[in-house]
């Protein structure tokens, strides 16, 4: 009985690993099976000049697709992933961003664009400013260009420049194209400038904040009247590292622009002197304290006097949704800050050898330059669209107030911003050079190493990162 | 003769059945070994989109791993780290084990406390680093406990000291894995005939010579395996140095591991660079399990 019982678990065991290797099996089956398909939709291809009957689009969050699903004219849900434009299906293919894992996925089918099945084509991803270079660069060649779209300049003139910069390659022509804008700039903390600077005003407060050395005047000013005047010393790299004069990389060196440099002298002087934390963004320690108001637990003194962000950086992020935060009180005030320089951004590129080439055209043109579905998407989201005109008029209306800055209209600040920011020096090892030099800052910081110590750290980890450029010495 | 073909039946049947584990272990661990050897040879990396490579260039990879004094401090980090970790592991497990096994104490509760040392093991260990990273945080309970009993004034930034990040390491590592070791080596205590501790207490043996004379001698052969697999284990860390100090190996690369500095090359896809550290890996863990193993295997033979 016993020696009965072990055999047929033997055999359940063998049988459930040889099943596990069945289904392998039958992936490969799956994939040559397709490739078969390929051959007979190529083939109805050429008989007749028809588009695809499926428009794949990749994202890594619902945003673009509840604009797409609400604004675009014609579309038509079936379910949350799926939906129709007249007879294309649209397919939604959701991959979450985190760990690079949203790039990995779409490389991956990128690369394997030329021998997927027609319906598997990725016809429109998306893509961010810190890594828009990789995919727009010419001899990659994954994103179409738009004038091969039949998408003109003149049907983008309302655009903003440095969105139109992200997306260029290297000879200039666009590959890309945004409905938002993410022009960043100080949001501060309106009781704290009401007693250290005497005016919550977005205009007083400017004045106070207009220049670099008139902003480090003031977190002297801040840290004797209690205040911390940032929560980190990384929050004000995006406005230089936004502002640099020469690319990270020219010919294979990394070379450490002087506007960086100047970052890094300038927070290491704060930190020593205590004007802010040694915590990192997105920290769960004195930055995110300083939403709310100060505790004696919170080691931010009496206060964070502001940050640096977006429209949606205000909306999302400073936990507004939360009712003792400063944000549910509309305790903050918006002003264009030291410099210009912007936070994040979606862009829309249609894929090389995507099969519905009309339809990707008649998207990106109805969702970015469309004047009426912008101002339907800035009034409907409270975003600040691509389009100058419609941020010009909604500057001058009342429905651009947002409650957590108490009521203030930013429009006409985003408007500023946006137009100063100027891109001209970005590159496809942007992301990784500002990552590693923030992550090797941080020794420098902590007074456990010396900047170029700390600089050596950084030339280690870009070469690993990006085994073909090496550290200027 | 009809029984000996009852014989060969059986014996097709065992065949058949190893079948599936060859099947798997040749497609999911053969190739890809070989094909690590392979790239170890070639430089191949992606630069954006762009795939550079493969190109034929040697012992080149091999010759940077050791020229640019990466790969000896990453491999004193990790030795560092596991020898923290695991001689306070070793000692515990031997006391609780001797304990556990040692019928005159007549422990009560011994499956409850089995299973609750075991239970650390349980946890994810990406879970267990957060909630380290947590606890140790500058404003985290430690610090706030130590400083409501007067110890500290300001709060201790454990993340920016060598020291202190790699003992967390250890300590986590210790937590792990010491009951898994407890019950290996209770499982090779238990082994141990009574007889001979009945008849060294006859002879008037102490506990302490008991244990040094009876039981580590007789307890050699599980001893030596838990070092190797935890040697093995050691050289392989990876997971909770790489989340607690988010794959940086904070202070200054000091609790880097050799397979988080592998997994660095991975972001690159840096084949070449990341075979030829997998191959280095393989050659160090098969000369120490070696050593370790012929260590032992000597003394036995005396």
């Amino acid at each position: 009985m016993r020696k009965r019982t072990k055999q047929i678990l033997a055999l359940g065991v063998a049988a459930a690993m040889a099943f596990s290797m069945a289904a392998c099996g039958s992936k490969t089956a799956d994939t040559s099976d397709s490739g078969a398909k390929t051959d007979t939709e190529k083939k109805d291809d050429s008989s007749s000049t028809e588009e695809g009957k499926v428009l794949n689009i990749r994202v890594w969050n619902d945003e673009f697709m509840t604009r797409v699903v609400e604004q675009y004219p014609g579309y038509e849900k079936t379910s949350d992933t799926e939906g129709k434009i007249g007879d294309v299906t649209v397919k939604w293919s959701v991959e979450p961003n985190d760990d690079n894992n949203y790039q990995n996925k779409l490389d991956a089918a990128l690369k394997a664009q030329d021998s997927a099945a027609a319906d598997d084509k990725v016809d429109i991803f998306l893509v961010e400013a810190d890594y828009a270079l990789k995919y727009v660069n010419a001899d990659a060649n994954v994103a179409m260009k738009l004038s091969d779209l039949g998408i003109s300049s003149s049907d983008l003139s309302s655009q903003y420049k440095y969105t139109q910069q992200v997306v260029s390659d290297e000879n200039g022509d666009l590959r890309g194209s945004t409905w938002q804008i993410c022009p960043a700039g100080l949001i501060y903390n309106r009781a704290i400038a009401k007693e250290v600077i005497g005016s919550d005003d977005p205009a007083d407060v400017q004045a106070a904040v207009k220049d670099w050395d008139s902003y480090y005047a003031l977190g002297k000013k801040m840290k004797e009247a209690g205040y911390l005047v940032q929560a980190t010393p990384y929050d004000t790299y995006r406005v230089y590292s936004n502002n640099v004069s020469n690319p990270w990389v020219t010919d294979g060196k990394v070379t450490v622009d002087p506007s960086i440099k100047d970052w890094a002298e300038k927070a290491k002087a704060e930190v020593d002197d205590g004007e802010c934390s040694q915590d990192t963004l997105w920290g769960t320690n004195e930055w995110n304290a300083g939403f709310y108001p100060a505790t004696d637990t919170a080691n931010i003194g009496k206060g964070v006097f502001c940050y640096f962000g977006p429209a949606w950086f205000f909306n999302f992020s400073m936990k507004g949704d939360d009712e003792k935060s400063i944000a549910a009180q509309g305790g903050w005030g918006f002003t264009a800050g030291p410099q210009g320089h912007f936070w994040g951004g979606t862009w829309i590129c249609a894929a090389v050898g995507s099969d519905n080439p009309t339809l990707d055209a008649d998207l990106i043109k109805t969702m970015t330059a469309d004047k009426d579905v912008m101002t339907k998407i800035a009034t409907t989201y409270s975003e600040a669209v691509n389009n100058s005109d419609v941020i010009k008029e909604l500057a001058g209306s009342d429905s651009g107030n947002m409650k957590i800055l108490g009521g203030q209209n930013p429009y006409a600040e985003f408007d500023a911003a946006a137009s100063k920011i100027n891109l001209s020096s970005l590159g496809i090892y942007d992301q990784g050079c500002n990552e590693e030099f923030q992550n090797a800052m941080k020794e420098y910081f902590a007074g456990n190493k010396s900047y170029d110590e700390a600089l050596d750290i950084f030339g280690t980890a870009i070469h690993e990162k990006y085994p073909s450029v090496e550290l200027a010495k | 003769m009809k029984k000996s073909s009852k014989v060969t039946r059986f014996n097709v049947w065992g065949y058949i059945f190893l079948i599936p584990f060859f099947v798997v272990f040749f497609i999911f661990q053969m190739i890809p070994l070989v094909k690590t050897i392979y790239y170890s040879f070639f430089e191949r990396y992606e630069d954006g989109l762009i795939v550079v490579g493969p190109r034929f260039v040697g012992l080149e990879n091999y010759a940077t791993l050791f020229s640019n004094g990466d790969l000896p401090k990453y491999f004193a980090n990790t030795m560092i780290m596991w020898v923290l970790g695991f001689v306070p592991q070793i000692i515990v497990s031997l006391l609780l084990a001797a304990w556990f096994s040692n019928p005159s104490l007549r422990l009560k509760g011994q499956r409850f406390f089995k299973t609750v040392i075991y239970l650390p093991n349980l946890i994810m260990a990406s879970a267990f680093a957060m909630l380290f990273f947590a606890m140790f945080s500058d404003s985290g309970p430690i610090n706030a406990m130590l400083m409501q009993m007067g110890i500290l004034s300001t709060p201790y930034k454990y993340f920016t000291h060598t020291l202190s990040t790699r003992l967390i390491v250890a300590l986590m590592n210790f937590l792990m894995w010491f009951g898994n070791t407890t019950i290996l080596l209770l499982s090779g205590m238990l082994g141990i005939s009574t007889d001979l501790f009945e008849a060294a207490e006859i002879d008037g043996a102490t506990g302490t010579q008991i244990f040094f004379k009876i039981t580590m001698p007789l307890l050699k052969p599980i001893f030596v395996y838990v070092l190797i697999t935890s040697l093995i284990g050691g050289l392989q860390m990876f997971d909770v140095p790489q989340i607690l100090t988010n794959g940086e190996g904070f202070p200054d690369r000091t609790s880097m591991t050799l397979i988080m500095y592998l997994n660095k090359h991975l972001f690159s896809k840096n084949y070449g660079m990341a075979g030829a550290l997998s191959v280095i890996l393989l050659i160090i863990t098969g000369i120490l399990s070696f050593a370790v193993f012929r260590m032992t295997a000597k003394d036995e033979v005396d």
